[in-house]
């Protein structure tokens, strides 16, 4: 399916966030997910079943003051 | 006196804060965070890019174990997207301490206190341990204590302006009036300025700029940590009264005729 991450198309085979983290190879550690403006905890990521056009984001650390 | 620096219940030995912006590379950003002794290190969020998930800035700034991490939410623009950005950076680094930093105008990086004071009240009913970066406002700061904030961080002059204590004479009225730990954060530019504060009574200095852009980073953070440790040392030490007149330091007998 075609679907959305950081304002980029993407087209998956994943149909969960689980499976999408793992397509796209997500550290263990240190990113947040949200599905349009809503923070998904990684513990719901299993549970959490992707649609079409679905907005994600993916954050990391960046170096800030 | 001789007090160590508590926040929201956690002990430091240091009274410095280091940002992690602007850096050359992370190689010397790391050695820089080890050279200025501090137990606080700012860190902010960004969208990863697809073809590169490597990163390795966390274990650049968590070396030293016993280090916060303190998220910031630079680039939100009020606080609605400010309890957004926490609650991403809560989950990605695994820490309830946040800075909050609400500045919508990119020129001057001025925080929207309106915003700043809304956003601290909802992330402090959300269990986050709220820093909020704000104006040298003593009425606001005494707004975001009765919040919840576990500190205040008013600004010395604008971001990465390396202006000094520009806020000076309102710094030293929010100093006076806080309950909780000031934080002079933002335009601090040269060890000196880092003292003063100090001296003034601040309880703490955030740094990034200057330290981040000085012919040499490393040197310049170790002058930092000497500057907040002699600033501090001064203030409990007591300094001496301000005058207008002389006060002779030698004894003014006239050796000569007598």
């Amino acid at each position: 399916m075609q679907i959305n991450v950081n304002n980029k198309p993407l087209t998956t085979n994943a149909t969960s966030l689980a499976q999408l983290a793992a397509e796209l190879a997500l550290p263990e550690k240190g990113v947040a997910v949200a599905i349009g403006n809503k923070m998904v905890p990684r513990s719901l990521w299993d549970e959490t079943a992707l649609s079409e056009d679905m907005h994600i984001t993916i954050i990391k650390a960046a170096c800030g003051g | 006196m001789n007090n160590k620096l508590i926040i929201a219940g956690r002990e430091f030995n240091s009274r410095l804060f280091l940002g992690t912006g602007k850096f050359s590379n992370n190689d010397l950003m790391a050695r820089a965070i080890e050279a200025s002794g501090t137990e606080m290190v700012t860190v902010a969020m960004k969208r990863i890019e697809l073809d590169d998930a490597t990163d390795d800035l966390l274990t650049h700034i968590t070396k030293n174990p016993a280090i916060q991490l303190l998220p910031n939410t630079s680039g939100v623009r009020n606080a609605e997207e400010a309890v957004f950005a926490a609650q991403m950076a809560r989950e990605a680094f695994g820490t309830n301490w946040l800075k909050l930093e609400i500045h919508p105008d990119p020129r001057y990086l001025l925080p929207d206190s309106v915003e700043t004071l809304k956003a601290t009240e909802e992330l402090v009913k959300l269990g986050f341990i709220v820093l909020p970066y704000c104006q040298a406002d003593p009425t606001l700061c005494k707004h975001l204590e009765e919040a919840g904030a576990a500190t205040v961080m008013p600004l010395a002059a604008p971001i990465g302006t390396n202006k000094g204590l520009r806020m000076k004479d309102f710094l030293q009225i929010i100093i006076e009036q806080a309950t909780v730990p000031v934080v002079v954060d933002a335009g601090i530019g040269a060890p000196s300025h880092a003292a003063e504060a100090m001296e003034m009574g601040a309880d703490c200095c955030l740094v990034n700029t200057a330290i981040a852009v000085a012919g040499d980073p490393v040197r310049m953070a170790d002058a930092f940590r000497q500057a907040v440790i002699a600033g501090r040392m001064a203030y409990e030490a007591g300094l001496g009264a301000v005058g207008n007149t002389a006060e002779a330091s030698s004894p003014l007998t006239a050796f000569l005729n007598s």
